[in-house]
C-alpha cells in the first residue's frame, strides 16, 4: 500500500426509507487508476457515486477522496471531483456552447475563459458543428459525450462517472470509452459504475462487483475472469438428443448442466482453459450427437451473481 | 486556465445562475409569447365576457376594478418558478451544481432575481393592455410607482415558494399537474368581484386569502375603485396586510429554499 489511495470507502451504510442502499460497502481506488463498480440495478452503485460527489451524506462508515473526508471536508471534495451520469445532466434547453460556457463561469474561468475553454473543448470532441444547437435536438451519444466533457470543463483529479455508456449504441459507447482513456492516460483517476461486465474489462485496472450494498468480489477483470470461467451453450437438432449432450458437457465439465428442452438448449459452467470449443465438438460428435449450434461465452453478469450466491466462499478473487 | 480558482464567488455564481434563466428564455420564444399573451387573453375574457355581467362597487368602471387585481393574479403565479425548477431538480442540473465547488445558496438567489425580473417584464406588458381597455392610474405617480414596488416584491416572495415546491416535488410532471391549483387560489379573491356577494363561509376565506389583500393595496395606490371590506382586517389595512404577507412568505421559503438546494441527502 505504497501508492496513495484517491477514493477510500470504509464500511459505509446508507439508508433510504428502511432498505439498506449500502450496506458496509468497502472500496479503494490508487491513485491514476480505473475502478469499474459493477453491479445489476439497485446495487447501490449510484449511492456509491452520489456519496463520493457530496450529494449524499452517509449514515455509518467513512469515504473520503485524496485523503478529504466526504463529510466532514465537503467543500474540499467538491474541488476534487467532478461528476458525470445519471445524475449530472446537462441543460437540453440550451445549446452545447452555453451549458459549457455557463458550467466554464461557475468555475470562475472569467467570461472569456469560459468562452475559450468551451471552444477549445468542443473541437477536441468533435461536437463543434452542433454547439449552437439545442442540446435537446442532438442524439443520445452526443448528449453523453457533453455530459462527460461537462465533469472536465476544470479537470479534477477523480473523475466519478455513472453508467456513462448505458443505453448507449456499441459506437457511441466507443467514443465514450476513447474519451475515458484520455483523461486517465493524462492523469485522472476514475471510478465508473456500469451494468456491463464487458466495460469494466476494457476500461478497468480494478472491478468491485456490489450487490445489495455490499462488495461481492474485487480483483482485477482478469482475475474475474479466471474465477468465473467460461460458460459453454449448445443447441441440438433433435430434441431426443439432449439428454446425450448433457451427459457429454457434465463430464468435460463435472457439473450439472441446465436443460432448456423449450429451445432445445444445454448450457453448463467450467473454469477448465482446456476445455475448448474444438474439444467440445469432437466429443459430441463421437457420443453421435447432431448440434445446431455450439458456443464458448464468458457468463453475463446475472450468472456472476448466481455464481457469487451459490457459492459464498467466493470472497475475493484477489 | 487549467487551475481552479478555490476563492468563494457568491455574486459570480449567482450571476452565472442569472444568466441560465435569461439564455434559457431567449430558446424559449413560445413560451415568452405565451407569458406576454395572459396578460391580454386575461383583460378580453374577464373584462368584456365576464364583466358585460358583473356589477362594480360605487359607479367605477369594471375594467378598473379588474386591471389591479390581474396585475396580482401574475405576480402571485409561482408555476414557472416551481416548474423550472422541479426540472432542474428531476433531470440532474441540481446535482450537477450541488457537486461543483461554488457557492450552493448563490444558485437558488441568481435564478429568483431572473425569474423576478422577466415577471416584471409580465407586468409592464399587462399594464399596456390595461392602459388599453381603460385602465388608469388615478393617484399619482409616487402611490403608483409604490404600487409597482410592492407587485414586484408579491412577485419575488411568490417565486421563492414556487422554486421551493419545485424542489421538493423534484420532477417536471408533477409540478406541471398542480398548475391547476392556482386558479381556485385566484378565483377565491377579490381579484374578479367583490366577496360581498359570496356565502358568509367563502366571503371570509376570500377576505382571509392574501390575495384579496394584494389585490386591494394595489387598487388603493392606484387609487382604482375597490371592494368593501366586510370589516375583515387584512382589507382595512390593505397596503400593512400585504407587506406582513410578503415579508413572512420570504422569510419562510427563502431560508427553507436554500436549505433544501444546498444540503445533502
Amino acid at each position: 500500500m505504497t501508492r496513495e489511495l484517491a477514493v477510500s470507502v470504509q464500511g459505509v451504510v446508507k439508508v433510504f426509507d428502511s432498505v439498506r442502499a449500502l450496506d458496509g460497502l468497502d472500496l479503494a481506488v490508487r491513485a491514476g487508476t480505473v475502478c469499474a463498480v459493477l453491479g445489476p440495478n439497485g446495487a447501490g452503485k449510484t449511492t456509491a457515486v452520489r456519496i463520493l460527489a457530496t450529494l449524499v451524506t452517509p449514515e455509518a462508515g467513512r469515504a473520503a477522496v485524496l485523503g478529504q473526508d466526504v463529510v466532514v471536508d465537503a467543500a474540499r471534495v467538491r474541488r476534487l471531483v467532478g461528476l458525470a451520469g445519471q445524475n449530472a445532466a446537462v441543460d437540453n434547453d440550451l445549446t452545447g456552447r452555453e451549458n459549457l460556457v455557463i458550467l466554464g463561469r461557475m468555475l470562475h474561468l472569467g467570461r472569456r475563459g469560459a468562452r475559450s475553454r468551451a471552444d477549445e473543448l468542443l473541437a477536441r470532441f468533435e461536437l463543434a458543428d452542433a454547439a449552437d444547437r439545442l442540446v435537446k435536438t442532438w442524439s443520445g451519444g452526443m448528449r453523453r459525450r457533453l455530459d462527460l466533457i461537462a465533469s472536465f470543463v476544470v479537470p479534477r483529479p477523480v473523475l466519478l462517472l455513472d453508467e456513462p455508456t448505458t443505453g448507449l449504441d456499441p459506437r457511441s459507447r466507443n467514443e465514450i470509452w476513447s474519451t475515458i482513456r484520455d483523461l486517465v492516460a493524462a492523469g485522472t483517476t476514475v471510478v465508473l459504475t456500469t451494468q456491463y461486465l464487458e466495460e469494466a474489462d476494457q476500461l478497468a485496472d480494478d472491478v468491485v462487483i456490489i450487490d445489495h450494498g455490499r462488495c461481492v468480489a474485487t480483483g482485477s477483470p482478469a482475475d474475474l475472469k479466471s474465477t468465473f470461467g467460461v460458460r459453454i451453450d449448445v443447441e441440438v437438432d433433435n430434441p431426443g438428443e439432449l439428454a446425450a449432450a448433457a451427459a457429454v458437457l457434465g463430464a468435460l465439465t463435472a457439473s450439472q448442466p441446465e436443460l432448456d428442452p423449450d429451445h432445445h438448449r444445454v448450457s453448463a459452467p467450467t473454469r477448465d482453459r482446456s476445455v475448448t470449443l474444438p474439444v467440445i465438438v469432437r466429443r459430441l460428435d463421437a457420443a453421435g450427437v447432431q448440434i445446431k449450434d455450439a458456443t464458448v461465452r464468458r457468463p453475463t453478469l446475472d450468472e456472476v451473481f448466481l455464481n457469487l450466491t451459490d457459492n459464498p466462499s467466493t470472497e475475493s478473487a484477489a | 486556465m487549467s487551475t481552479l480558482d478555490t476563492r468563494p464567488r457568491p455574486l459570480t455564481d449567482a450571476a452565472v445562475a442569472a444568466t441560465r434563466v435569461f439564455a434559457k428564455l431567449r430558446h424559449d420564444p413560445a413560451g415568452i409569447a405565451l407569458t406576454l399573451g395572459a396578460p391580454a387573453v386575461l383583460v378580453l375574457v374577464f373584462g368584456y365576457v365576464f364583466g358585460s355581467a358583473i356589477a362594480v362597487p360605487g359607479s367605477g368602471d369594471y375594467r378598473e376594478y379588474l386591471v389591479p387585481g390581474l396585475f396580482v393574479m401574475i405576480a402571485v403565479n409561482p408555476i414557472p418558478a416551481m416548474v423550472s425548477m422541479a426540472r432542474d431538480a428531476g433531470r440532474g442540473s441540481v446535482d450537477r451544481f450541488r457537486s461543483m465547488p461554488i457557492t450552493r445558496s448563490a444558485i437558488p438567489f441568481g435564478q429568483a432575481a431572473a425569474t423576478a425580473g422577466y415577471g416584471v417584464l409580465c407586468l409592464i406588458f399587462m399594464a399596456v393592455c390595461g392602459l388599453a381597455v381603460g385602465w388608469q392610474v388615478d393617484n399619482g405617480i409616487a402611490p403608483a410607482l409604490a404600487a409597482l414596488a410592492l407587485l414586484i416584491a408579491i412577485q419575488f416572495a411568490f417565486t421563492w415558494l414556487g422554486m421551493y415546491l419545485g424542489l421538493v416535488l423534484g420532477n417536471e410532471e408533477t409540478a406541471s399537474q398542480l398548475a391547476i391549483l392556482v386558479f381556485p387560489l385566484a378565483m377565491m379573491s377579490n381579484i374578479f368581484v367583490p366577496t360581498a356577494g359570496m356565502p358568509a363561509w367563502l366571503r371570509t376565506i376570500a377576505d382571509w386569502n392574501p390575495v384579496s389583500a394584494f389585490a386591494a393595496a394595489v387598487r388603493t395606490l392606484f387609487g382604482n375603485p375597490s371592494a368593501p371590506t366586510n370589516q375583515a382586517w387584512p382589507l382595512e389595512h390593505p397596503v400593512h396586510s400585504s407587506l406582513i404577507w410578503v415579508a413572512l412568505l420570504l422569510m419562510v421559503f427563502a431560508p427553507l429554499c436554500v436549505l433544501r438546494y444546498a444540503r445533502p441527502n
